[in-house]
């Protein structure tokens, strides 16, 4: 886990003098929710986020947060280390429950169901909101297997022939369908890191979800790869609604429609992505982004 | 930069030295292994090969039965025995008096008499005819042959005399003599005459216990990793499990044997010295060492497959059975394989629950008596004949070439499976 508070000095008197601005903000009446600058709403959401706190053990990693994910939409969530954005995009699909010692509190609802409600299974929450990791992690099968595998569990297909089909639109959906045709029953693991990222977001895609996140998917990736994925998330976004932490800032400018920056377990600005990185409101998002720490 | 290059020096040595440390380990080591299997091999090869003495029978059918009859009971009656020392006396006729008769027939094993038996039940025909027929000699015979008497002792510290040595020349000259393959020991079971004694008595008995404590060791050990990684809290109790399985790992066997006659003997009333009840202790025995490298085997399953699972909806239960355990199984067999191996060297606890018997017959299933083979080796080097000695290393080799060959399919197991991520 990455997620863990880093209370060193800097941060420490980061932190203080970002709560001296969000004092600034809110006496302006700009901030509509908890301290967050800028629009957390959307007009048609897919999933909403209100009051999320994240506790691991006693230590609370992610502070009140709102946040809405609009339907085919991009967001980023940007932040430095220890920030709890990929804390918080565990909690979009459940990934959390399977840490013991971790509590989410508060709602977050994906069409209006609530995700953490006891009575909703999260086999079937899990189909629908699929996830990409930041390390290529396929299965030591073939590739045909890896990405058979969802539709398998799920029932998905009806016969082999059905299963075939799925198998290839998702791989042309993730663009490495070219790359890997003839050798479908080989090894997954024996693709370059790209095309095992590539054959992960195949994966996610063959159980057709609705909302497909990403945690720094292209962390572990070479420029050429991670331009291959970019233009994968652009292309996907017409029928997925997704949602990618990354490290990159100018990732986030060039693939997100939204940029949501955190930091130390806090949502501080959402906005518009032009809108954050050409004018971003708070001081924080401000020093961020023009490097000044993270 | 100066005092980096004075230092340097120093540095360099210590690790010439520290290389040759280990280097020293390993030569000490390979040393005492060499040492050890130089020495058994040494005392034991000849064990793979048995002086057979050529006997002229004349099938009297005085002492067997008329000729003609094929019926079995009284076939068997015969008196082969007699049969054997008319035999003798016929190659040395000059052999009179009664105690020089007794030493003569003494160089032939008891055996020869089982041996012509068997070969009149199977061909009645040969009765009232003579044939050549190579039968075992005594062991003592065996070891003279075999070089193991020293004959510049005097006679009554011998146990073959001079009149037996000039016999065993005349035999010699005239070919009688020979030493051949030890068939009988890879296919008898114990006996008190080392040249008739096998080890497939001994043998069989450890496959029977080996299979008990496998078919109960091997899915007991890895439901109880599996539920102990993946499925139970981590809390107090299963720390408090996790304790008490490290300790039992640690217990020494013979607590194990001790438990096992309480328990499987006198409460549950099963028989003594059988291979089930060896198997059940030896189970016990291995539950440990079979459930701490499960559970290693599970740990080393990346957390990221156990994700990506996750991650497309699969259940913990089909994450379990579908990614992390046949990622784990090598390593679960491996251990297994490991358990299996130091439970078929095991002895302390198998003494305890009376596999320490002499028992002859070769065991049929797992509710016969029998021995293993650790116990028929300590039994043996117990016994004073010269014979056992090297049947003694025989049957270490024997055991050996087992342990051996079960961990090289452990490795191979590791190497076949071995996955990269």
């Amino acid at each position: 886990m990455d997620d863990v508070i880093n209370q060193d000095g800097t941060v420490a008197r980061e932190l203080k003098t970002g709560t001296d601005a969000e004092v600034d903000m809110q006496s302006t009446n700009e901030s509509q929710s908890r301290g967050t600058v800028g629009d957390i709403y959307v007009d048609d959401p897919r999933m909403t986020c209100r009051n999320v706190n994240v506790y691991y053990g006693d230590k609370q990693a992610i502070f009140d947060i709102d946040l809405d994910i609009g339907k085919n939409q991009v967001i980023s969530m940007i932040g430095p280390s220890g920030c709890g954005k990929s804390t918080f995009l565990r909690c979009l699909n459940r990934m959390n429950d399977t840490i013991d010692v971790c509590k989410v509190t508060g709602q977050i609802k994906m069409d209006g169901q609530d995700i953490y409600d006891g009575a909703l299974d999260v086999v079937p929450l899990r189909a629908s909101v699929g996830m990409v990791f930041q390390k290529p992690n396929p299965f030591p099968k073939s590739i045909y297997d890896n990405i058979a595998y969802g539709p398998r569990i799920h029932g998905l297909s009806d016969d082999k022939q059905h299963l075939d089909e799925i198998v290839e639109t998702s791989l042309k959906k993730a663009g490495l369908w070219e790359e890997v045709k003839d050798r479908l029953d080989q090894p997954g693991t024996g693709l370059s890191g790209g095309q095992q990222q590539r054959l992960c977001i195949a994966r996610a895609i063959a159980v057709s979800p609705e909302v497909i996140l990403m945690d720094e998917p292209c962390s572990a990736l070479d420029p050429i790869a991670t331009a291959k994925i970019e233009e994968l998330i652009d292309e996907l976004r017409e029928n997925y609604t997704i949602a990618i932490v990354t490290h990159s800032m100018q990732q986030a400018a060039r693939v997100s429609q939204r940029t949501a920056y955190f930091h130390l377990g806090k949502l501080i600005e959402v906005g518009e992505t032009d809108q954050i990185f050409t004018a971003p409101k708070h001081r924080l998002t401000e020093d961020y982004i023009t490097g000044r720490f993270g | 930069m100066v005092r980096v290059e004075k230092g340097l020096a120093r540095r360099y040595r210590q690790e010439r030295n520290f290389k040759r440390l280990g280097l020293g380990a390993i030569l000490l080591g390979l040393l005492f292994v060499s040492f050890l299997f130089i020495s058994i091999i040494a005392n034991g090869y000849t064990a793979f090969q048995q002086t057979f003495v050529k006997l002229d029978v004349y099938y009297d059918p005085e002492m067997i039965a008329p000729v003609g009859e094929t019926d079995p009971e009284i076939l068997s009656a015969g008196n082969y025995g007699g049969l054997v020392k008319a035999t003798m006396r016929e190659l040395f006729p000059s052999v009179t008096n009664r105690r020089d008769k007794k030493k003569l027939y003494g160089l032939i094993s008891t055996g020869a008499s089982y041996q012509l038996r068997e070969r009149v039940m199977q061909d009645p025909s040969v009765i009232g005819q003579r044939e050549s027929i190579w039968v075992p000699a005594d062991d003592d015979v065996d070891m003279l042959i075999k070089g193991h008497i020293d004959l510049n002792l005097p006679e009554s510290d011998r146990r073959i005399k001079d009149d037996q040595l000039s016999w065993i020349q005349g035999l010699q000259e005239d070919d009688r003599v020979e030493k051949r393959f030890n068939k009988t020991f890879f296919t008898a079971g114990d006996s008190r005459e080392p040249e008739l004694s096998g080890i497939k008595g001994a043998a069989s008995g450890s496959f029977f216990t080996l299979l008990i404590c496998l078919s109960i060791s091997f899915p007991v050990g890895v439901a109880a990793a599996v539920y102990l990684e993946e499925f139970a809290p981590k809390n107090r109790w299963t720390d408090l499990i996790e304790v008490n399985i490290n300790n039992l790992a640690a217990v020494p066997s013979i607590v194990f044997g001790l438990l096992g006659l309480a328990v499987f003997i006198n409460f549950f009333g099963l028989p003594r010295s059988v291979p089930m009840v060896g198997g059940l202790v030896l189970a016990l025995m291995t539950l440990p060492t079979i459930i701490i490298a499960s559970r290693a085997a599970l740990k080393s399953v990346p957390p990221s497959i156990r994700e990506a699972a996750l991650g497309v909806g699969a259940s913990p239960m089909q994450t379990i059975t579908h990614h992390v355990l046949p990622l784990a199984l090598p390593g679960m067999l491996t251990g297994t394989i490991i358990g299996m191996a130091q439970a078929l060297g095991e002895t302390a606890p198998l003494l305890m629950i009376g596999m320490v018997a002499f028992i002859v017959d070769i065991p049929g299933g797992a509710m016969d008596p029998s021995a293993v083979l650790p116990v028929q080796i300590y039994l043996w080097a117990d016994s004073p004949e010269r014979a056992f000695v090297e049947r003694t290393s025989a049957a270490i080799m024997v055991l050996l070439a087992f342990l051996i060959s079960m961990n090289l399919l452990a490795v191979w197991l590791r190497k076949k499976f071995e996955r990269r991520w």
